[in-house]
């Protein structure tokens, strides 16, 4: 087994394990951090794929290297984003969860 | 005097410009860089559609000139001609139906909520500008991850706990769609060493990789465009947020994802999806209409009925699939239809929302059942939400007319009356919960109004909807501009 393959296999694990963490946690803290084991498998995956493509001896393919830190920055931020969404949710219910809170009557 | 295909990136570069300064001014000057970052836009989307409606031909501007596939080139085809022009009108529309909403009073002391009304809103129109002229997979990630940033804290803008909620749900929707899409863009990359459209496009075979690639990134796509059953963060999230940010969610970022899918499987991708996966898109499009418009059927309250209507409206674009895939007179009916389909709900939602926030600030609140009198008290909106009613159901003169009578003889004339029939029935329930609303509203005596209307603001309502109306006037046959830049094979039987 070549080291391309183990660590495709790997992304490919992490991408299934943050897929199923996201569709049965119901809590969003967990969900986010389904979220980002699934941005990690894929970013892993970018990585194999910048090695295997690696030719005319460098010593990988350097695209998917840049894709990958411009995902990862995404990434970062809506991470940043979503727990600073769940921290004014549970500031304001008192409840870290997607319950839908009785809307007020009218507006 | 610029040259054309500079004209793409100062389409990208204006609204993007307009978030930093307004972030830098702040408070008080960013309402006036968000009009002047209009006013520009509004130029520029026209200079592009110009150029596109003379030539024939679509632009093409490779940035700091690295050819791809090593480089990001961008692209402005016929359709995203017509996707600037309509983002232009509708946030037009907008910023000066939010002018009243979200001013800074003089004397007051400034408030947070304004400002960031007014740079997600330059932010939700770069990223949408992203979106039409990107030309290569990666480069739409980044646009619609834009989007999606900015167009979050615009559903939390009240800060209401349920407008709260709606925003996480709706984020964590579309954090899902993005990270397939970005999955299957690695997928993509690794089988063919690009991403960018038209050299995918010359590449792609349909193996396992590609086909695998093909639905992850249409699966989490379709979870951004809320396409049924996806759909459940759209209703809360549209419904909570002020009508003028609901009015840019509704028309023009849920069809940014849509467009994504539409450059995927036609421009990226052609032919790798057999006709079963088209069909299944079309026919939740086709549960989308049924039971989008039933929900809508049953809500109390109106913004929930425009917000559901908008998840009904959405399924009408994926008859696009089956139908505008093949090369052929049928196709470039369909193709048009489906476009114009885009157009007239974007300006038509816009207007309808628009109105429900007027009813719903005069009013003080937005339950149909309170409606009684309203067409005596606030006539001017109600004749406008009863134009983009029109649209939505499909009664001539009317841009919904037009998409939906060339959607309907598409499916007809390609054996696939299944759609007709769908079409047929969403028209008749759309029309059930317009005149749910406007029933009420133009019988019973005269109702309180809270608040007065200036007539500007109703004003700007009314034109957005007499566009809905006039876009009736595009005649019934492929149009010309929106085929500048299409792949040959959907012109071949001319």
């Amino acid at each position: 087994m070549t080291p391309a393959t183990l660590y495709g296999l790997c992304s490919a694990v992490l991408v299934g394990a943050g897929l199923y963490g996201m569709l049965v946690n119901p809590q969003p803290l967990r969900k986010i951090l389904s979220l980002n084991l699934l941005g990690s498998g894929t970013f892993l995956l970018f990585g194999v794929i910048a090695r295997r493509g690696a030719a005319a001896g460098l010593g990988g393919d350097p695209v998917p290297q840049a894709m990958v830190i411009t995902g990862i920055v995404v990434a970062f931020s809506a991470t940043a984003l979503a727990v600073a969404l769940l921290l004014r949710v549970f500031q304001e219910t008192g409840r870290p969860t997607l319950d839908q809170p009785a809307p007020k009557d009218g507006g | 005097m610029i040259a054309a295909p500079a004209l793409l990136v100062l389409a990208i570069m204006a609204p993007a410009t307009g978030v930093v300064l307004a972030f830098a001014f702040g408070g008080r000057a960013a309402e006036w860089i968000a009009i002047a970052t209009t006013v520009a836009g509004a130029a520029i989307a026209a200079g592009i559609a110009a150029t596109l409606w003379s030539t024939g031909l679509p632009l093409r501007y490779v940035i700091g000139d690295w050819a791809p596939p090593l480089g990001i080139a961008l692209r402005a085809d016929g359709l995203s001609a017509i996707m600037l022009l309509t983002s232009a009108v509708v946030m037009g529309a907008v910023v000066l139906f939010a002018r009243e909403t979200f001013a800074q009073r003089p004397g007051a002391p400034e408030t947070r909520t304004p400002l960031i009304f007014w740079t997600m809103l330059m932010g939700v129109w770069a990223g949408l500008n992203a979106v039409w002229l990107a030309g290569d997979l990666f480069t739409l990630y980044v646009a619609l991850e834009l989007l999606t940033f900015s167009a979050v804290p615009l559903v939390s803008l009240e800060g209401k706990p349920e407008t709260l909620v709606a925003a996480l749900r709706y984020m964590l929707f579309a954090l899902v769609g993005s990270v397939l899409y970005l999955l299957g863009c690695a997928l993509l990359y690794g089988g063919y060493g690009t991403l960018d459209l038209e050299l995918l496009a010359h590449a792609v075979r349909a193996e396992p990789v590609t086909v695998l690639a093909a639905a992850l990134m249409t699966a989490g796509l379709a979870a951004k465009t809320a396409l049924f059953p996806l759909h459940l963060w759209l209703p809360p999230a549209h419904a909570g947020a002020p009508a003028a940010a609901s009015a840019l969610l509704s028309a023009l970022v849920v069809k940014g994802s849509f467009i994504l899918i539409v450059r995927l499987w036609f421009d990226a991708l052609p032919g790798v999806a057999g006709a079963g996966a088209a069909t299944l898109l079309a026919a939740m499009g086709a549960a989308a209409i049924i039971c989008g418009s039933i929900v809508a059927l049953r809500q109390a309250r109106l913004k929930l009925m425009i917000a559901y209507s908008t998840v009904a409206q959405i399924g009408y674009l994926f008859f696009l699939f089956p139908l505008a895939g093949a090369a052929g007179h049928w196709s470039r009916i369909a193709w048009t239809g489906g476009m114009m389909q885009l157009v007239a709900h974007a300006v038509a939602k816009a207007a309808m929302f628009l109105a429900a926030g007027l009813i719903g600030e005069a009013l003080g609140h937005d339950r149909i059942a309170g409606f009684a009198g309203l067409g005596r008290a606030l006539p001017v909106v109600m004749l406008a939400f009863g134009l983009a009613g029109m649209s939505l159901m499909g009664l001539p003169p009317s841009g919904g007319f037009v998409a939906k009578a060339m959607l309907l003889t598409a499916s007809v004339g390609e054996g696939q009356w299944w759609w007709a029939v769908v079409i047929l029935i969403g028209g008749l329930l759309a029309a059930g919960y317009t005149f749910r609303v406007l029933a009420p509203a133009l019988a019973g005596g005269p109702v309180p109004l809270v608040a007065p209307i200036p007539r500007s603001r109703q004003a700007i309502v009314l034109g957005l909807a007499v566009c809905a109306l006039l876009l009736g006037l595009v005649p019934l046959r492929p149009s010309q501009l929106l085929e500048v830049g299409r792949p040959v094979a959907m012109a071949v039987s001319r």
